[in-house]
């Protein structure tokens, strides 16, 4: 009986802590409106740019690369006075890498008063999502959700490349350099990025002068040890190591492989690019490895060396990957989307979306991650991908 | 050829195993209870040699025992704040807090190293030798990791069964209201367990991580739970069992990828467990326990 | 006529203190149910409480499922959302497949509730039969097993369908040899994704009820009795000629069914399903609801599946600590209720310790 007064007391307890909460999200999303009121009245507006990713749990570290990269370029554009006058308030939420959580994390922002969605950073999470934003008309433009279901409704866009894409852009360019006649692949079948590449990589392969002689797969649970991969491909004498997976399982592959005296040519797709910002890697163990990526953290460019030193200058050091420059460029599309349709903070949120859409297949943007992209109404990206070397613990272009 | 290559490179991701299986079993042996952040403080203990070595720049072995102090530390502290007020109730409740304290540990590793995947270097200095004309190499780690294993065991069976607090221990693990009327201190007794447990994570964090390099604040939770299926496979509380369960395990998973599938190795180390299991229901060298009415 | 009317109220006041709180557990639920929905009605419940309802009904469901497994049968089980993993799957591909052909959407979802509760069903006694017979943390290790072969499984399971029929593969999807036009159901790693999301709170909350009276009803029921002589005291109920094989796997495998239910509302939930959900690391989270709302106390699952679903979400405001102080609160919560310290001072410290003891006081001053 004590137990039962306990839990009731417990009920009762958070069932109060809910109606609080609720009650205080009422009173800001009341407040915003006034503030939306008074601003306005300064001529100046607010736009409520959301996003989601995983920030805790595994897969943290490309969460968190996109949210201290989209912080950055939200600071600069309203440094700059905003869009068309109109200044960006950015919220970004954790969703653990979990589609279920993903869901929560929307409505969160929802309830906040999002009206663009920056997101999903990783592919599962943004298949439930797309639902959402599709019911709600929200416009979403994803920096790194690259699974192809993640556009398929016409208010979602992506910045990065499909995973069929970067699998058949790997297999023409293996083929096209003559790089190899027999290729291995190692792959992540627990990932849907690992696994969407692959699959478009190996059907390509059959229309391509090389041959795949094994293709062997690990999972997120046993992904320390490689040995028999490398085993196998040694073998089957691969000459080229496909690998359409992230940098940190690349970084203990590329490990086992010297330490098992095996040394073909590694290549791998925008995962991989990172590998030289892990923490301690001895770089040299990465010498030749190439990659299909539209993002290198070493070049030349003003632009690029901009980015990473105010990325490096706000977060210790940390050098940014691919994911940040993707986001990176999410929030100047977003802009660029916005100038182009003249949508205003005062609209709804379907409305900014329709406006949006419309406007997202006639613009051009000049990234961080490709010059000169655009879109198909589709929602993919239509840019080139970069081959990159790593020579002398440096990126280096390849062609 | 290739199988004999399968097999040294199972050993070796079974003495891994076996090192963490230790552990495990030991605090389960004494204190009866499934210390699900075990992994966990093997993390800890990785990132604390990580920090010291890469970082600060000091020396390997001074990382290592400053590692075991620290480890050993956070272990009795764990013991005593999230295990101690619980030890008169159910075993779940105590389950269910070690699972809220491996949470704990892997978010305050995430907030204070931060999601960047770091590289550990290896401080086994140990070059690997090559057999048969370089066909077969065999790791330094490997070279280590097994002597150290069966030494760590002997010395721990010698322990428990010779010295006053061993002994101290079986009794504690037998019975632990008889061991108070025989005037055991349990708390104290408990908290060595504890001790020791977290002291062999941390040995074990410093081979694991040499081997494997990506260090990370996930990093210990999936081989803690291959760990705890490596102590139960060969008899949890069994001290020899863990590192025969660590071994096997290490063994089969690399021969069912394998010859298998890559795919599916998981799934086929856990089937084999289950057959095992079915067959031997306390593990290869659990002891049977005869139930009384 | 005075007389009946005592004798009723005497009856109701005999009435099995189990039924009572049982009519008391459904009244609270339903009572929350309409308190919800009013506010959905009225505007003012906010976008993530809303959505929030279904996951709390399908998190209880697999609660109180579970704690008919830990709680009543005293078998510790780590793979219950292996269960809830093959009835997310199995209604999503039955939704999935019938979407052209039922068009009632209400029909062909107790369709898939019904087929996917069967099917976790089956494999509950399935395994029930192997694992059964190991007691304790090793059965605790089997289960997990189980859970993790199930997820490993279906992680590279790939399955069309297309005129010919279904076809399946562990490769990927062209070893399927679909026809042009063919549909990849389950895709491996992508599990299944485009499930129609037919659940609904109200839904949820009926399941939920149905949950609750099947695992009720068997507990006061024969069998049931039974099924907790054998968690007391196996042995003294082998002796008094209780079939111990045959209740544990009518028990278990209710369990799994009932666990099935939660996933096929699930899948339905958020219209997309992948097998890595349903690790171990979601069978632990489920057995934390079970442990913490009482072992064996069906209506703690409840409670402690609804809290323990909406504290995360209402700690965002923590950003980066939030993971962090979910863990304190977890260990907290646990040394609170289960330390012995704490629960004698509760006794102490409690509203009915209270009144308890003033009671006491006040017959012995009488006295």
């Amino acid at each position: 009986m004590k137990k039962r007064i306990f839990s009731l007391l417990m009920v009762v307890s958070i069932l109060m802590l809910s109606l609080a909460a609720c009650g205080t999200k009422e009173d800001k999303a009341d407040n915003n409106k006034d503030n939306k009121q008074e601003t306005q009245d300064d001529g100046a507006d607010k736009f409520y740019i959301g996003g989601i990713g995983p920030i805790t749990g595994a897969a943290a570290v490309y969460g968190q690369h996109v949210m201290n990269a989209a912080q950055i370029a939200v600071d600069e554009i309203n440094a700059a006075g905003g869009i068309n006058g109109a200044l960006i308030e950015y919220r970004f939420e954790d969703d653990v890498h979990d589609p279920e959580k993903a869901v929560n994390a929307y409505n969160t922002l929802k309830d906040w008063g999002m009206q663009i969605l920056m997101g999903t950073v990783t592919s599962n999470p943004g298949k439930a999502v797309k639902e959402e934003t599709h019911a709600d008309n929200m416009f979403m433009l994803t920096p790194s959700g690259s699974a192809p279901e993640v556009v398929q409704y016409d208010n979602a866009f992506q910045v990065c490349f499909t995973d069929p894409n970067q699998g058949k852009a790997s297999a023409v360019y293996i083929a096209d350099k003559g790089l190899a006649s027999k290729v291995a692949v190692i792959y992540n079948s627990s990932d849907v990025y690992s696994t969407g590449i692959y699959e478009k990589f190996a059907e390509e392969a059959n229309n391509q002068n090389f041959e795949i002689v094994s293709a062997e797969a690990f999972t997120d649970d046993s992904n320390s040890d490689f040995a028999v991969q490398l085993q196998k491909a040694k073998d089957n004498g691969a000459e080229l190591i496909f690998l359409p997976i992230y940098y940190e399982e690349a970084t203990l592959i590329l490990t086992q492989a010297a330490a098992m005296d095996f040394k073909p040519l590694f290549f791998g797709c925008d995962g991989l690019d990172g590998i030289l910002g892990v923490e301690n890697f001895d770089t040299a163990l990465a010498e030749g490895v190439m990659l299909l990526t539209p993002f290198a953290a070493d070049a030349e460019d003003e632009k690029t060396q901009k980015f990473v030193s105010a990325y490096k200058a706000a977060h210790d050091g940390t050098v940014p990957n691919q994911f940040a420059a993707d986001s990176y460029d999410a929030i100047y599309i977003i802009k660029a989307a916005i100038e182009k349709s003249g949508v205003t903070p005062d609209m709804s949120v379907s409305d900014i979306c329709d406006g949006m859409k419309d406007a997202m297949t006639k613009i051009t943007v000049d990234g961080l991650t490709g010059a000169g992209m655009t879109w198909s109404a589709s929602g993919e990206v239509n840019k080139d991908p970069m081959a990159v070397i790593i020579r002398d613990g440096q990126y280096t272009s390849a062609d | 050829m290739s199988f004999i290559t399968y097999l040294i490179n199972g050993i070796s991701l079974g003495s891994v195993y076996s090192i963490i299986a230790l552990g495990y079993t030991m605090v389960y042996g004494i204190a009866k209870m499934l210390n699900f952040a075990h992994g966990d403080v093997i993390m800890i203990g990785g990132y604390i040699i990580f920090t010291i070595m890469s970082t600060m720049g000091l020396n390997p072995i001074l990382a290592v025992v400053i590692s075991i102090i620290l480890c050993t530390l956070l272990g009795i502290t764990i013991e005593g704040i999230a295990y101690k007020p619980l030890r008169r109730a159910p075993s779940l409740a105590v389950l269910i807090t070690a699972i809220g304290v491996s949470y704990l540990l892997q978010n305050i590793a995430l907030l204070i190293f931060g999601a960047e995947a770091k590289s550990f270097t290896s401080v086994i200095p140990i070059k690997p030798i090559s057999l048969v004309g370089g066909r077969i190499t065999i790791s330094g780690e490997t070279l280590v990791t097994i002597p150290l294993c069966i030494l760590i065991m002997t010395g721990l069976t010698i322990f428990i069964k010779k010295s006053k607090t061993g002994r101290g221990m079986i009794a504690v693990s037998e019975d632990k209201d008889a061991a108070i009327l025989m005037g055991i201190n349990v708390n104290k007794t408990i908290a060595i367990t504890f001790a020791i447990g977290s002291a062999l994570a941390a040995i074990a964090s410093a081979l694991m991580f040499s081997t494997y390099t990506n260090l990370s604040s996930t990093s210990g939770a999936m081989p803690g739970i291959k760990a705890f299926v490596a102590a139960v496979f060969g008899g949890i509380g069994s001290i020899p069992g863990a590192m025969i369960g660590g071994i096997l395990l290490g063994v089969i998973e690399i021969l069912s990828r394998a010859y298998i599938s890559t795919q599916l190795g998981d799934a086929i180390v856990f089937l084999i467990l289950i057959i095992v299991l079915l067959v031997k229901p306390t593990g290869i060298l659990g002891k049977k326990i005869q139930e009384k009415v | 006529m005075k007389a009946q009317l005592v004798k009723m109220k005497s009856q109701v006041q005999k009435l099995n203190r189990s039924t009572r709180s049982n009519v008391i557990t459904i009244g609270v639920i339903v009572i929350a149910y309409t308190i919800c929905m009013s506010m959905i009605k009225a505007g003012n419940m906010s976008n993530l409480l809303q959505n929030l309802l279904v996951a709390m009904c399908y998190y209880a469901i697999m609660a109180v499922s579970l704690n008919l497994t830990v709680g009543i049968l005293g078998q510790l089980s780590l793979g219950h959302a292996g269960f809830m993993c093959i009835g997310a799957f199995t209604g999503a591909f039955f939704s999935k497949i019938m979407v052209g052909t039922i068009d009632n959407v209400l029909i062909r979802f107790t369709l898939a509730i019904l087929i996917g509760a069967a099917m976790a069903g089956l494999f509950g006694v399935l395994i029930g039969i192997v694992v059964l017979r190991l007691r304790g943390d090793y059965l605790a290790i089997v289960t997990l097993a189980f859970g993790e072969i199930i997820k490993n499984v279906l992680n590279v399971l790939y399955i069309g369908y297309d005129s010919r029929g279904i076809h399946f593969s562990v490769n990927d999807t062209a070893s399927l040899n679909l026809e042009e036009g063919g549909m990849v159901i389950i895709k491996g790693a992508q599990g299944i994704s485009g499930t129609p999301r037919n659940s609904t709170f109200t839904i949820g909350v009926i399941l939920l009820i149905l949950t609750y009276l099947v695992i009720v009803n068997l507990i006061n029921s024969r069998s049931g009795r039974a099924i907790m002589a054998i968690r007391d005291n196996h042995i003294a109920a082998e002796s008094i000629g209780i079939d111990i094989t045959k209740y544990k796997i009518l028990a278990f495998s209710i369990s799994a069914a009932l666990a099935g239910v939660a996933g096929v509302l699930y899948s339905h939930n958020i219209a997309t399903v992948q097998s890595t959900k349903f690790g171990y690391n979601t069978s632990i989270l489920i057995l934390v609801f079970v442990v913490l709302g009482g072992m064996g106390n069906l209506r703690g699952s409840i409670i402690a599946a609804i809290l323990l679903t909406v504290l995360p979400e209402y700690l965002r405001f923590m950003r980066d600590y939030r993971m962090l102080i979910y863990a304190i609160v977890l260990i907290v919560m646990m040394i609170f209720n289960w330390a012995p310290a704490c629960v004698n001072w509760r006794k102490k410290h409690s509203l009915k310790g209270f009144i308890d003891n003033k009671i006491r006081k006040k017959a012995k001053e009488e006295a």
